[in-house]
């Protein structure tokens, strides 16, 4: 299945990228973060376990928020919220 | 009961049922003949190796590609503990005489083998042994980089003809020198001349030789190949990472920008970073040293069976196809990954009526034995077996087809893996990890060139990934 990057509502997105090995999952959710506005949220929906450790690791350095964690089947489904905080550290 | 109940129970029954399998193959297999108890060590070993790779989300493909991609320097870190403790159990298998581990001839060749396989592991997906893991969750695009490392190697270390064209006439003199059984005719191959003509006239380095010490002596093994060779060079790797990807926005957080940073600052941010991924570092620390007591176990059973090689106890359960002409198998005695996997097809091949027992890498040491026979292949099938294991118990399994988009990668990724590891004689567990850990300079040398693949690999993923948001994202004003 083909990426996936729609707009749910104002503010919340959806990037699925299920179906895709590292690095795809962490790179598309580093580009996704950096284009959308402070406080936008994406509904991340991957199911590659390594991919986890990197996004987790990812927001945690860049200082967006993970506000949900979902996970059935090998499936995740993260809602990640964009912070000012990590505008500046993307924009390095 | 609820579906995700069902699925559970489902889960730890297919797990139990992998243990049960792989116990019973130990216990069926040694009431035929003790011999076999040789097979089950690798065997549990892999499992270990499996279980460890799957529960960090281990792959050494992901330390610098994260790094580099999405600036996480977990995977660095975890590679790092699992190295220095890895190098430090080995220390003492080492200085007791009991390690199996053979250093390799140090040149720039293995800087250009980890540059090819740094571009494939970046472009797969997952390095070799992380291809393997990742199978063992039920990845379908894995398992085509693991059959495509496979095949890769098993025809380009028998590639003559027009390839022999291509082999500078020092090599081949070099080669023919050598004056290697005629079976194997050094005078004809790329892989053979490259190896007899090239690879076999460098010098093997080893730190604790270069501090003019004796290797198999504890000032050799501690001094020099641990802290010289390992534990300094993993801190400074270590302290660059820090610098560079994780400093600024740790004392943007503690420090106000970092001002004020004080000595204590910076400390807690390189033991912050350390301890940022607490699975990788676990994973890290218990592979580590179940590497280093694998060797301490197969030199062991060695010593019991008096024999050097796995090739003679099968030779002796009369087991004489694919053994090569000196009697041997591929045995490393401690965690390998690609020549089992060039061997299993190498056998295939061979059962297909190629001639490839004509060259150095079968012909002369590895050998193609049965895979049901293997050693190093039941280490391989046992490691994609604890990780399905764990992954079934964490209710990670999934069972995902190759997209057409990833099928390609895999495939050139793996094939890229291939030529690399052929050419640095080993993938990044046998040529890096390995090495790297017993102190064997040429290891660093094919760690530098991963990186330096790692770096070109996500330069083009990126490239690669902007064009494909651009399209998705058109629409939305972003």
């Amino acid at each position: 299945m083909a990426m996936k990057f729609e707009k749910k509502a104002e503010g919340l997105y959806m990037l699925d990228v299920t179906g895709y090995v590292c690095p795809h999952p962490q790179i598309y959710t580093k580009k996704a973060l950096e284009k959308m506005k402070d406080g936008d949220i994406v509904e991340l929906v991957f199911d590659n376990p390594s991919s986890s450790e990197s996004i987790a690791a990812m927001c945690e350095a860049q200082g967006n928020e993970i506000v949900e964690k979902n996970m059935a089947n090998g499936k995740y489904v993260w809602k990640i919220k964009k912070t000012a905080d990590a505008a500046v550290a993307l924009s390095r | 009961m609820s579906e995700a109940t069902i699925t559970e129970t489902r889960n730890q029954r297919w797990a139990l049922g992998i243990v049960g399998f792989l116990i019973l193959v130990s216990v069926l297999s040694f009431a035929v003949h003790e011999y076999y108890i040789y097979i089950s060590a690798y065997l549990w070993f892999g499992f270990v190796y499996g279980m460890c790779l799957q529960y960090g989300r281990f792959c050494f493909a992901s330390a610098f590609r994260d790094l580099f991609a999405v600036g996480v320097p977990r995977m660095v870190v975890g590679i790092m503990i699992a190295t220095i403790l890895f190098s430090f159990v080995s220390a003492f298998v080492t200085a007791t005489g009991m390690s199996t581990f053979h250093a390799a001839p140090t040149s720039i060749a293995a800087t250009i083998a980890g540059l090819i396989f740094g571009v494939g592991m970046v472009f797969a997906g997952g390095c070799a042994s992380g291809s393997l893991y990742k199978t063992g969750e039920g990845n379908g695009v894995s398992l085509l980089v693991v059959l495509s490392i496979s095949i890769t190697q098993a025809t380009f270390v028998d590639l003559g003809g027009w390839f022999n064209k291509l082999v500078p006439q020092s090599w081949h003199e070099s080669a023919l020198a050598k004056k290697l059984p005629a079976a194997i005719n050094a005078g004809d191959g790329w892989v053979d001349q490259y190896l007899a003509g090239y690879i076999w006239n460098q010098p093997i380095v080893k730190f604790s030789e270069l501090l003019g010490l004796k290797d198999a002596s504890f000032a050799g093994a501690f001094l020099g190949d641990f802290l010289v060779g390992v534990v300094v060079p993993a801190t400074v790797l270590l302290v660059v990472v820090y610098l560079f990807w994780v400093r600024k926005n740790h004392l943007k957080k503690v420090a106000k920008g970092g001002e004020n940073a004080t000595f204590g600052d910076e400390l807690a941010g390189y033991w912050g970073m350390i301890a940022s991924s607490k699975r990788t570092a676990l994973a890290g620390l218990f592979l580590g040293i179940a590497c280093g007591l694998q060797m301490l176990v197969i030199e062991g059973l060695r010593i019991k069976f008096g024999v050097r090689n796995a090739g003679t106890l099968l030779s002796r359960l009369g087991h004489d196809f694919g053994l090569s002409v000196s009697g041997t198998v591929f045995d490393p005695g401690y965690w390998y990954v690609t020549t089992q996997e060039a061997q299993w097809v190498g056998w295939l091949f061979n059962k297909l009526g190629w001639n490839n027992m004509d060259n150095i890498y079968f012909g002369l040491n590895n050998g193609i034995p049965n895979p049901a026979i293997n050693p190093a292949d039941w280490m391989s099938l046992a490691l994609i077996g604890g990780a399905a294991v764990m992954a079934l118990l964490s209710n990670e399994f999934k069972f995902k087809k190759p997209t057409k988009e990833l099928a390609v990668w895999a495939i050139v990724g793996g094939l890229l893996m291939g030529i690399g590891s052929r050419l640095g004689l080993g993938c990044n567990v046998g040529a890096f990890f390995a090495r790297v850990a017993l102190g064997d300079a040429s290891g660093w040398l094919f760690g530098i060139g991963m990186i330096g693949g790692a770096y070109i690999g996500v330069k083009f993923f990126n490239w690669w990934t902007e064009r494909k948001m651009a399209k998705e994202m058109a629409a939305f004003d972003l």
